[in-house]
């Protein structure tokens, strides 16, 4: 069967304002940079906040892709997430003290392989809590998000709780593995070698899983999910399964999150959750919720515009954050990328 | 006429009506029933959250929006007084300006977190009014020139409304400032509970409702459903607020634990939830048995962990300072089996 | 005459507070092309939503081939050969063309023949196959919305308005592939507010009315009976 005579076939151009409109959140990144290096004038100093703004960034994406994710998949906000957060730290802390030895020694095999056996403790910990929340507490309450909010809280208020029946009320200090600590310097800036590796690992793991969603079927039905579960059903998937897998895949980033937010504080306690659920929540929201470019963006925002206001005023960073939240839902009231939803 | 105070809302239950007029009667009388400094901080702390808990229920019951944000309107009324109290001298001008001018910020705050986040969708709502709030307990411990910070705020209030000021004996008791102080509590909670039930009862209660059942089903009627919502969220932060200023009146010390901490907020989640998400009657019932449980309860905590010293992980479980843990357990049981709380059970029985 | 393809009888369908299907009983026969008619609001997509499993079914059931799928979940509904176009078409807007087909080939790879025939029926799927689908024409997404039920072997089609809004170049492309799927031995239930389409295409036809089928038969019957039509559909199929 020919086209029908006289039709032919045309694509809607985007014309160059609508194009740069969907560019223009990439764009905040480096306007942004580029802002903080006028405003600080010192180069080393730029330099230095910079790099710890970007491993910042770099971590709570990782803690708040998960997040989004299940959030664009089932229409499912779990206030809970926060818990796999200290969960995961709590975890992974304790296999790196054990592991002291490892730690301890100069040798960077010995201390990577102690990090990396901290990471998988932590993320199959978290991994694995997340499947259980996701069955216990999430399960009944699907498609009612008073309830969801009220009962994940509930969830949240648990697990914090358990951990301090079970690693005591307070909080544990650390140090990291001998390769990590000190720093490097470069054009005059003293780096802290962590937060560079934070930043490489980071990026290397937001490239992967932006190949996961883009290359692999499974990324193109979690995808379709976001925008359309209805129709991804009536071709045959179950969007259930892969729910839970992401909801468990989610939960185990955040272990992961947990144990590098912990290794570049030093210091965890059981709340720290909680307190990064807030900066976690601004991100998923200036990001579009279901994003997870726009949640990437969004950290990447966060932990900048955090460091260098904590440079210049003090007082002023964590209001800077409700400031930039505020600042980007008036200019795009579901967020920078929000996820076309079918209706 | 009874009836009519209460707006034709009334109890439906008789066990109901009987535990709401002896919490009524308790509160009326209670510094000549429960003598004692204690059981009066108690009885009006019980007071204060009835007003708290049935303000934020208009937001969750009535109108189906959750909200992290509700102790930080609770503070701004506190701090308010606080502040007012501090810079204006003792007097009663400033508990007035204080209680107001908090109301009003209240109000004006809520208006614009409204405007940001109930446009979009109503669970914008919740995860911003967790940012703002947290942020703004940040800002006011760390602002300790302004706000005292981690410490708070102590403060003078006029005299009579002081333990110094002495009035007489009434059935062997002796009339205290703290005595007035009380009833001027006793009495604001009750005008506040009065009013929030005449909104509930009223026109713009009842599309309230309609909105929380049905948004689409609202707004396709033609009621703009935004404004509704935002009207609510600003009518809760003031009374909220109100309630605030109550609680520093009472206190004459506001601090960032007593009136900002998210603790506070789960508190008042767990005794709307308990009470009965919807029906006011419940924050009366869920904020006394839930003061009251605090207050006795995690002394008997402290008793059972240290009866059961020599067990493994029972002690730590029991510890008074795990009462979140189970106040959580009982959070999460409580959505799940028991959605209508006590209210709604006592009422589904008769 | 062989077994129909799709049977539903006393199906009962409830959204939200509201009675939507109220008793619907239908058969579907194995091959061709059976027209679900009816003025707006009757019912029409909403027995569609049912049969794929998007709506539950109060009470009543659902044969397909033969089998009980009543209380079948959606995506084993569409495994057991069911492909669904649906109204809005569902298209994944952020997915390229690519994306979406490969999609919709839900047990394997894409079958490059079949590939072939879908782009020799809708050639601008294949001009833009590498585009973002949310930016195709309103035809165009048509196109690819059928396109996607058409990846793999399917049974049975259920398709809703496929020509709503439409240019009526573009109809005639629809009508010429849907007549093809019809020819390779597909059975399709298709629901079309176009009267000159469903005369065209239809086999037989049901006419729906407050949730019930009032009527069933063979198109050519209704096609040819102008008072039936007026008493069945009213003003709405004069228009055509």
């Amino acid at each position: 069967m020919a086209t029908a005579p006289g039709h032919a076939p045309k694509y809607a151009q985007l014309s160059l304002i609508d194009s740069i409109g969907k560019k223009m959140p990439l764009l905040l990144v480096p306007i942004l940079v580029v802002l903080g290096f006028l405003l600080i004038g010192s180069t080393s100093s730029w330099l230095t906040l910079t790099v710890s703004g970007l491993a910042m960034g770099m971590m709570i994406f990782i803690m708040a892709s998960g997040l989004t994710l299940v959030f664009g998949l089932m229409d499912v906000i779990n206030f809970g997430h926060g818990a796999f957060i200290s969960v995961g730290a709590y975890v992974g802390i304790s296999a790196l003290l054990a592991l002291d030895g490892w730690t301890g020694a100069p040798s960077l095999i010995l201390n990577v392989a102690a990090v990396l056996a901290a990471v998988i403790a932590a993320m199959c910990a978290t991994g694995a809590l997340g499947w259980g929340f996701e069955r216990v507490i999430v399960r009944p309450v699907y498609g009612a998000h008073l309830k969801q909010i009220l009962v994940t809280v509930g969830g949240l208020i648990v697990i914090e709780q358990l951990i301090q029946v079970i690693w005591g009320p307070d909080e544990i200090y650390l140090t990291r593995p001998e390769m990590l600590k000190g720093a490097v310097t470069f054009a005059g800036a003293a780096i802290e070698k962590y937060r560079l590796l934070a930043v490489v690992f980071g990026l290397a793991l937001f490239v992967a899983m932006r190949l996961v969603l883009k290359r692999t079927k499974i990324g193109l039905i979690v995808r379709a999910g976001v925008q359309n579960g209805e129709m991804v059903e009536a071709l045959g998937y179950r969007l259930g399964l892969v729910f839970i897998g992401v909801f468990v895949a989610g939960s185990a980033l955040a272990g992961l999150g947990g144990v590098m937010w912990g290794l570049y504080q030093e210091v965890i306690t059981a709340g720290m959750g909680e307190e990064m659920m807030i900066l976690v929540f601004i991100v998923v929201i200036i990001g579009g919720l279901g994003s997870v470019e726009g949640a990437f963006i969004g950290a990447l925002l966060v932990g900048l515009l955090q460091n260098y206001v904590a440079f210049l005023e003090p007082k002023l960073a964590l209001i800077s954050n409700i400031a930039l939240m505020t600042a980007i839902l008036m200019w795009r009231p579901q967020g920078m990328m929000p996820v076309v939803k079918a209706k | 006429m009874l009836t009519h105070l209460l707006s034709g809302d009334r109890p439906r239950s008789l066990i109901l009506t009987v535990l709401l007029l002896a919490i009524l009667a308790g509160l009326a009388f209670a510094p000549f029933l429960f003598p004692g400094v204690r059981s009066l901080e108690t009885a009006a702390r019980i007071c204060i959250f009835i007003v708290l808990v049935a303000s934020y229920d208009l937001l969750l019951g009535y109108s189906g929006i959750v909200s992290f944000a509700h102790t930080m309107f609770f503070g701004l009324g506190a701090y308010g007084v606080a502040l007012a109290s501090t810079h204006m001298g003792r007097g009663y001008d400033a508990l007035i300006v204080g209680t107001v001018l908090g109301a009003i910020a209240a109000a004006l705050l809520a208006l614009l977190i409204g405007l940001f986040s109930l446009r979009v969708r109503a669970i914008f709502f919740a995860m911003i009014t967790l940012a703002v709030a947290s942020a703004v307990a940040v800002l006011v411990s760390q602002l300790s020139g302004l706000t005292g910070g981690e410490d708070g705020l102590n403060y003078s209030i006029p005299r009579e409304l002081t333990p110094a000021f002495r009035l007489g004996k009434l059935f062997d008791i002796s009339i205290t400032g703290k005595i007035l102080n009380y009833y001027l509590v006793f009495f604001a909670s009750l005008a506040l509970f009065l009013l929030l039930l005449r909104i509930v009862n009223s026109p713009f209660g009842r599309v309230l409702k309609a909105i929380r059942e049905n948004d689409f089903r609202a707004e396709a009627i033609g009621y703009r459903v935004v404004l509704y919502r935002t009207l609510a969220t600003c009518l809760s932060a003031a009374v909220a607020a109100l309630a605030g200023s109550l609680f520093a009146i009472w206190l004459r010390y506001v601090g960032p634990a007593t009136t900002l901490s998210f603790e506070i907020m789960l508190d008042i989640l767990l005794m709307v939830v308990i009470g009965g998400m919807g029906t006011m009657y419940g924050a009366v019932i869920g904020a006394t048995l839930f003061v009251l449980a605090q207050n006795y309860l995690q002394n008997l905590m402290g008793v059972a962990a240290s009866a059961t010293e020599g067990l493994p992980l029972i002690p730590q479980l029991l510890d008074p300072d795990r009462w979140l843990l189970w106040l959580g357990v009982l959070f999460i049981l409580s959505v799940y089996f028991f959605p209508t709380g006590i209210v709604g059970r006592l009422r589904s029985e008769d | 005459m062989s077994e129909p393809i799709l049977e539903l009888s006393g199906i009962h369908t409830d959204i939200a507070q509201y009675h939507i299907l109220q008793g619907v009983d239908l058969v579907v026969p194995r091959g061709g092309v059976t027209m679900l008619l009816g003025r707006n609001g009757v019912g029409k997509t909403t027995t569609l939503r049912t049969i794929i499993g998007h709506w539950q079914t109060k009470s009543g059931s659902l044969l397909f081939n033969g089998a009980d799928i009543t209380s079948m979940a959606t995506p084993a509904r569409a495994r057991a050969g069911i492909g669904f176009v649906p109204e809005d078409m569902g298209i994944f807007s952020d997915l390229t063309v690519e994306e979406n087909m490969i999609l919709a080939a839900a047990s394997g790879p894409l079958d490059p023949a079949r590939l072939e025939s879908i782009f020799a029926a809708f050639p601008p799927l294949s001009t833009f196959w590498k585009s973002e689908a949310g930016n195709l024409s309103g035809g165009q997404k048509q196109m690819l919305s059928i396109a996607r039920a058409m990846a793999e072997e399917r049974q049975l089609y259920l398709i809703d308005e496929p020509t709503k809004g439409l240019a009526p170049a573009i109809i005639s492309t629809m009508a010429g592939a849907l007549r093809d799927l019809k020819q390779k031995g597909a059975s399709i239930l298709l629901v079309e507010q176009n009267f000159a389409v469903a005369k065209a295409l239809g086999d037989t036809a049901a006419v729906m009315d407050d949730g019930r089928i009032v009527w069933a038969g063979q198109m050519a019957e209704l096609a040819n009976h102008a008072a039936l039509q007026e008493r069945l559909m009213g003003l709405s199929m004069e228009a055509h």
